[in-house]
């Protein structure tokens, strides 16, 4: 393997203190989620008797906060939104990232550059600073507290992926559609039979960094689907904070529930979260 | 971008022969041929649906912001009255308004922190160590797991008789400190756990990066007799200056636009209100959209000047888009 840095593991006296230095970081990393862990199989009493936080639970089975977070937590429907939102809005990210790179590396048209520098400029505009007038906009369409404004949000405003669909379809050879302009082909023949199959690699990227934002954004959901049947993942747990206050076995479970789905995506797509994240990230 | 450069040529090897034989008569890229009215209008088709998104959820919204930063709207009521410059001398000379920006630096020096320790277990991860792919796993997990589970998990870590006094308690510190109960280290609490969720991410950018230099380098500067150090000083880091950069700039535009975890955690009290939490308080809890339109605009005035002045900086090779 070239990824290795010479290739060789560093010896003696370094390597312990490399080693140590890694422990020590897994640790900051896994104590504080350990310890929530520990917490959502406690019960109220083993809360209130204290003990501090590492106490072990007292039955390693005591699932009962997980069906109170799930159930009071109104997390069925959570989970639903949150699904439904995805799907939208990584779907419409796909084909509007696609579509956009592919007019704008295969045409010569007059106000391309334009076009390049609309998207170009809107990378700087970070989201958060503009929502006092988005929302405005948002609700002129009547689409305040519809699952509806976030998934246009999210479609209309990721840039990354139009720069990882740009970047990969240069890369494919512009031959091929002259081959098939020869056969008959007209230019969405071409982009939908064509060039889509051959962005794969590209659109795994896109949906994991689109999946993993989407799943876990709060600012959005937040300000645009205040209503409690609207409730994102992340809108949701928020709220445990109200009913729930000093519970905190209850919040536990809550926080565990919704880390236990990325870590499962984590563990099987390992290898591509990262490649999508150096990828993406770098543009 | 050093290690994107290299294109991803999956999709090359399945093209026919007949596409062979036009790549071979094509000596460089040509674009296809006019046909009339309508392959000029081809192009928009594509465009149409996704300009429509970037005007109406980009730039409309920008316009709009800096039309009612020159207003005393209140976000519902028909009526709107220009106040001139009024919101932005509000702005500047309020200065409980005005306060919020220092709270940026105590992100800023957390990003310091950041971009440090992920270059430190890059370059260490980078060697062939034992355990290496679970440590790495290890490392970036944090990135991926929502905000306001964070913000729990760091609630409780903090609490009385939590996971932090437990772990202090261990080494005979007992404290009853309220971390999260005077400005100061309720600022610097919320900023760590910036540090705890964020530095897996440049850490992975940072892997990727080195793990691109080509490993002949390493030979030629071991035959060189360079150490370690050296190699880090000067072939590691000229290598990945670019995504270093790329981080540098990240890290400033998000310390000044912290929202999740102050809010989640303290909901801004005790002096952790961030610029993006009193935004969003001023326009909508206290229906001020004039005024928060301004602070929306000053923060996106700075966000861009620094943006201007990294590029100048550290020019790379980022403008190669067309």
């Amino acid at each position: 393997m070239s990824t290795d840095v010479d290739g060789r593991r560093p010896r003696g006296i370094a390597s312990a203190l490399i080693y140590l230095s890694l422990v020590l970081a897994s640790l900051v990393v896994l104590v504080p989620l350990s310890v929530v862990f520990l917490t959502s199989l406690k019960t109220s009493k083993e809360m209130t008797e204290g003990g501090g936080a590492f106490r072990l639970p007292g039955d390693w089975l005591n699932w009962s906060n997980y069906a109170t977070a799930f159930n009071d937590g109104h997390m069925l429907s959570a989970f639903g939104n949150t699904a439904f939102i995805l799907l939208f809005s990584i779907t419409g990210t796909v084909i509007i990232g696609s579509m956009t790179a592919y007019a704008i590396d295969r045409f010569t048209f007059c106000g391309r550059k334009l076009v390049m520098g609309l998207f170009l400029v809107a990378t700087l505009v970070p989201g958060v600073t503009t929502q006092v007038a988005t929302f405005q906009v948002v609700n002129s369409f009547g689409l305040f507290d519809t699952r509806w404004a976030p998934i246009l949000l999210y479609m209309g405003t990721d840039i990354v992926s139009i720069y990882i669909f740009l970047q990969f379809i240069r890369s494919i050879p512009v031959s091929l559609d002259e081959a098939a302009r020869l056969d008959g082909a007209n230019a969405l023949t071409i982009y939908w039979r064509i060039i889509f199959p051959l962005l794969k690699p590209a659109i795994a990227t896109v949906v994991i960094i689109k999946g993993i934002t989407v799943y876990n954004d709060f600012y959005i959901p937040f300000l645009y689907m205040p209503s409690e049947g609207m409730g994102t993942i992340s809108t949701a747990l928020f709220r445990f904070k109200g009913p729930f206050g000093a519970h905190w076995e209850a919040i536990s479970a809550g926080a565990i529930l919704v880390i236990v789905p990325t870590l499962v995506v984590f563990l099987f797509l390992q290898r591509y979260i990262y490649n999508g994240f150096a990828r993406g990230a770098t543009k | 971008m050093t290690h994107t450069t290299h294109t991803p040529t999956a999709g090359v090897g399945k093209e026919s022969p007949a596409a062979r034989t036009v790549r071979r008569a094509a000596t460089r890229r040509s674009r296809p041929p006019g046909r009339g009215p309508l392959s000029r209008v081809t192009p928009w088709l594509f465009l149409l649906a996704p300009l429509v998104l970037l005007i109406t959820f980009t730039y409309v919204p920008v316009a709009n912001m800096v039309y009612y930063s020159f207003t005393d709207w209140d976000g519902v009521s028909p009526e709107i009255h220009l106040v001139g410059a009024g919101n932005y001398s509000e702005l500047f000379t309020r200065p409980e308004l005005f306060r919020v920006f220092f709270v940026s630096f105590y992100y800023l020096a957390a990003s310091v922190v950041q971009i440090v320790v992920a270059l430190y277990f890059a370059t260490v991860l980078s060697f062939n160590l034992r355990l290496r792919n679970l440590f790495k796993g290890i490392l970036f997990f944090p990135y991926l797991i929502n905000g306001v589970a964070i913000g729990f998990v760091f609630l409780y870590f903090f609490q009385d008789g939590g996971t932090l006094d437990s772990v202090l308690s261990w080494f005979g510190t007992g404290s009853d400190h309220a971390w999260l109960g005077d400005p100061t280290s309720a600022n610097v609490s919320l900023a760590g756990v910036s540090v705890w969720r964020f530095t897996g991410l440049n850490f992975v950018l940072f892997l990727g990066a080195i793990q691109s230099i080509p490993g002949e380098l390493y030979e030629a500067a071991q035959l060189d007799g360079a150490t370690r150090w050296h190699q880090f000083r000067y072939l590691i880091v000229p290598s990945i200056r670019p995504v270093i950069s790329l981080s540098v700039i990240l890290a400033v535009s998000g310390s000044l636009s912290v929202f999740e975890i102050p809010y989640i955690m303290t909901g801004g009290a005790t002096g952790t209100t961030t610029f993006v939490i009193q935004t969003v308080k001023l326009a909508f809890q206290f229906n001020k959209t004039g005024l928060a339109s301004a602070a929306a605009v000053v923060l996106l005035l700075i966000v861009l000047l620094v943006t201007w002045i990294q590029r100048r900086l550290v020019p790379d090779g980022k403008a190669d888009l067309v």
